[in-house]
């Protein structure tokens, strides 16, 4: 009995319109990583949500052992006390405060009514030091790395008293190298008997890292398996109900001769006069889908923000859209010769949050919906009715405030909003980040409607396979220039990953 | 599960039931049936709802230009200085100078508009906060308003600038506008429908479209008529109706007032979406600085004076406004209709209040608590 620190036992829990949890069944044994999978929608995150008391106890029905013991939360509090913490897809820490005033942050040191820093810095130390940061305690957490703050994160769940573990999309904005130093971190603490929850779209990850796999689908469980019985596509097939027959729906098409996009010796700086990306030359034809690959930071959405025109700073090189000479000195200008950027922060560059959805898909082409200069509700509704069903958006109706919508479904309406204004050139940053698998499908589906059309598509990525398996050429970047090209038949992980990380260079 | 998608699919244009205007407007009822109820019906007689229109004018003006500040992420604090100046300025050409009615009007609102520009260009294109930028305004124009008219009030304006504040519209002219605005409500209803059918979208039930409409008309043509026993329509409030008209309008119908809610909701998503945040932001700021220019007129109309004290504080009143007809402000989110209504609850607090003989300091009390109320019920509503 005891062999499990956590169950969760026909966990029901109802929203006013939706059942999101239906009897789920959840266990964990006693220093595994558990794997926690499903679609966006599945219920993941309302069960992890039941467990960590955000939705307190009598809200939902069903019964948490912890230990063997029962618990009810009340709130975050009470969880966090029984051994319980989360560590959610957005970080919760203070980026003006210290390493140490984060890690220490709610604990018992910072209330004593005169706080003993010196003991505090002592111990950020050892926290630290347990997650393999090397840094001083001093330090502010906005000069750190997202990967960093990750660690520090979960440097902060261990300065408490931590049973269970739970992770919410962990690597979701980290780099690879950032996501080795966190399995190799969460192999440790699994042998030093900490118990964790992954929550992770990134089945290689899982099937590296995972001990066992419970599939949520639908807000029912569907299976918990050991994970010698699973491989990736199993989980799929589990995830999503049916078949997948391929990751990547690459299709054969047909290439243009003809240049969409040309760029030739383009170097760009940023406000302060640095250099962002030096020396670059490429093209991308019509009807072609364009790979980029490279680390965090190898200056990819840099080249295409500023070539969009939306960095500040010199530019130096000639850039030519549709075989014409463009001087783009911002993204209206850019915009009105055809280019389309979707960013790879879709909340912070992609939406409006707050506003309907119909609305945000005509942010752009809202000329397409006017009539004498006057928005046309009927035209406004009917251009979005459009765009959002072919684009497969699921949303009960339009007028919902985008921000309610699920990851996959909002990447959609970000979609749509550049679609609505037909352009020639579309430039994918990250376009799959953080949304779940049936949805990503969906999405290189449209890519690859697009492409038929003719549109030059470039896909900047970080997910190798993800390159590999839907472009038709890719380009490899580090440290702000173009090192490798190779086209689809050529390019392998190995070849990419050694340009990337300039392996090639320093021959 | 089929079933259910469908029926989702055919709601897609369901009845958006705002509870947020509604809720306003049973905030409203609420507190004029209290005023009623202590002053023994003497608050909706005709005269003094003729009164109340015509106090809520100003602070109404004010609280259309504030929702568009609000909602591009902004504040301005400098309204009740502009006010001031403006009203003053205008007092000080006809008075002093003998300049003509249209002229002087025209000159105090280009004097607002410029003021606006001003302050617009430091906010958008100095990238200085506007709390600070209109914080300075307020002492700036306040300054001037003192340093212009040497701390003298300015009185006995021309008849035909009194008139703008303090006449009515007769009782023929008012129904015939009433009815010219329930032909095109009709008219607006009717065409909208046609539209709708033609290119195959989803319609309301025409019970709620003309249901609407016919609770719209009664509710004008009731005011209308109460108008008319006392004097007519208040000219002051005319001005509102058509300003808040125009003003619906422009939020609502046009590219400019759409893309003030995006830089509103998310000014990074606006800016690589093509749209100019600098300059749509320095229209706004010219657009409050006219309307406190109209709205300075207004208040000197109706004192038949300038003082150097005139429009004090009207920024918090406006803001209160705004905020109580439900304008976030984080930005992005307010309605026009919304902080008329705002307005009208400050007035009806204000002219309630007195007629009830309840000290003067009762009312700053009870305007505070109603502010903080109404945030509240903003944000429970929104966790549900």
């Amino acid at each position: 009995m005891t062999e499990y620190v956590l169950e969760m036992k026909g966990i029901t829990k109802e929203f006013p319109s939706v059942k999101a949890l239906d009897n789920v069944t959840f266990s964990v044994r006693k220093g595994e990583i558990h794997a926690l999978c499903g679609e966006n929608g599945a219920g993941k995150s309302t069960l992890m949500k039941v467990l960590s008391g955000v939705y307190p106890a009598g809200t939902y029905s069903g019964k948490i052992l912890i230990k063997g013991k029962e618990a009810s939360f009340k709130n975050i509090k009470e969880s966090q006390d029984a051994g319980v913490a989360i560590i959610y897809q957005e970080l919760a820490l203070v980026g003006e405060m210290t390493l140490a005033e984060n890690l220490f942050l709610g604990h018992d040191l910072m209330r004593s009514p005169v706080i003993n820093w010196n003991e505090i810095y002592k111990k950020s130390m050892v926290a630290l030091e347990k997650v393999g940061l090397d840094l001083d305690p001093q330090m502010k957490v906005s000069e750190l790395t997202v990967g960093k703050q990750q660690l520090l994160e979960i440097a902060k769940a261990l300065t408490k008293e931590t049973d269970i573990l739970i992770l919410d999309e962990p690597t979701a904005a980290l780099t690879e190298s950032d996501v080795a130093v966190l399995i190799k971190l969460l192999n440790e603490l699994r042998k030093q008997g900490v118990t964790c929850i992954y929550i992770s779209h990134k089945l290689g990850e899982i099937m590296e890292l995972a001990d066992s796999v419970t599939i949520l689908r639908d807000g029912q469980t569907i299976s918990t398996n050991s994970i010698e019985y699973l491989t990736e596509e199993k989980i799929i097939t589990m995830m999503v109900g049916r078949e997948l027959t391929e990751l990547f729906p690459y299709e054969v098409h047909e290439i243009s001769d003809e240049n969409v996009l040309h760029v030739e010796n383009y170097t760009s700086y940023n406000k302060s006069g640095k250099k962002v990306v030096s020396n670059i030359n490429f093209n991308v034809k019509k009807g072609e889908i364009v790979g980029f690959s490279g680390l965090m930071g190898a200056g990819r959405s840099e080249l295409f923000i500023s070539l969009f025109g939306g960095m500040p700073g010199k530019k130096e090189g000639t850039v030519k859209l549709n075989n014409k000479t463009v001087t783009i000195k911002s993204p209206a200008d850019a915009i009105k010769e055809g280019f389309a950027y979707v960013s790879e922060d879709r909340k912070r560059y992609g939406l409006v949050l707050g506003m309907d959805i119909a609305k945000n898909t005509t942010l752009i082409a809202l000329n397409k919906v006017m009539k004498l200069n006057v928005i046309s509700q009927a035209l406004e509704v009917r251009a979005a009715e459009e765009i959002t069903t072919k684009m497969k958006l699921k949303a009960p109706n339009l007028d919902i405030e985008v921000g309610k919508l699920s990851g996959g479904n909002q990447q959609k309406v970000v979609l749509s909003k550049w679609i609505m204004n037909n352009p020639k050139l579309l430039i994918l940053d990250e376009p799959t980040r953080g949304i779940d698998v049936g949805a990503k499908y969906e999405i290189y589906k449209i890519m690859n409607e697009l492409v038929q059309q003719g549109v030059g598509i470039v896909l900047i990525s970080s997910e190798l396979p993800e390159v590999l398996g839907m472009s038709d050429r890719i380009l490899v970047m580090c440290e702000g220039e173009i090192t490798g090209e190779f086209t689809r038949e050529e390019a392998t992980q190995e070849k990419v990953m050694m340009c990337a990380t300039g392996g090639e260079k320093r021959d | 599960m089929i079933n259910e998608q469908t029926i989702k699919k055919e709601s897609k244009l369901s009845f958006k039931f705002d509870l947020q205007s509604y809720t306003l407007i049973i905030a409203l009822i609420c507190i004029a049936i209290i005023f009623t109820f202590f002053t023994g019906g003497e608050f909706l007689s005709s005269r003094n709802i003729s009164n109340l229109f015509t106090q809520m004018s100003i602070i109404a003006v004010l609280a259309v230009g504030m929702t568009l500040v609000i909602v591009a992420g902004h504040i301005d604090l400098s309204v009740g200085s502009i006010v001031g100046v403006t009203g003053g300025i205008a007092a000080m050409l006809q008075v002093w100078q003998g300049w003509s009615t249209p002229v002087v009007v025209l000159a105090a609102i280009i004097i607002g508009g410029l003021i606006g520009l001003w302050q617009g260009w430091w906010v958008a294109y100095r990238a200085v906060p506007a709390f600070i930028v209109t914080l300075g305004g307020m002492l700036i124009f306040r300054g001037v308003l003192i340093g212009l008219s040497d701390g003298q009030t300015i009185s006995s304006l021309n008849p035909s600038f009194k008139q703008i504040g303090n006449s009515y519209l007769p009782f023929i002219p008012g129904y015939i506008v009433a009815a010219i605005a329930v032909i095109l409500m009709i008219a607006f209803t009717v065409n909208g429908r046609r539209k709708r059918k033609e290119m195959g979208l989803l319609l309301l039930p025409s019970v709620i479209d003309y249901g609407k409409v016919a609770v719209y008309s009664v509710v004008l043509v009731v005011i209308t008529y109460m108008l008319n026993r006392y004097l007519g329509i208040p000219i002051p409030f005319l001005i509102v109706a058509v300003i808040a008209l125009v003003f619906m309008f422009i939020t609502t119908k046009t590219a400019f007032g759409r893309r003030i809610y995006a830089i509103g909701g998310n000014p990074e998503a606006a800016a690589l979406s093509g749209i100019n945040i600098k300059r749509n932001t320095l229209y706004v700021f010219v657009s409050m600085g006219a309307l406190a220019g109209v709205a300075g007129v207004l208040l000197t109309a109706r004192l038949n004076a300038a003082t150097v004290s005139a429009g004090n504080s009207y920024e918090l009143d406006a803001i209160a406004a705004c905020v109580i007809g439900g304008t976030s402000l984080m930005g992005g989110k307010g309605k026009i209709f919304g902080a008329i209504i705002g307005a009208l609850i400050m007035a009806s607090i204000d002219n309630g209040m007195s007629m009830m003989n309840i000290g003067a300091y009762w009312q700053y009390i009870v305007k505070g608590l109603i502010l903080i109320l109404a945030v509240w019920v903003d944000i429970i509503s929104k966790n549900k």
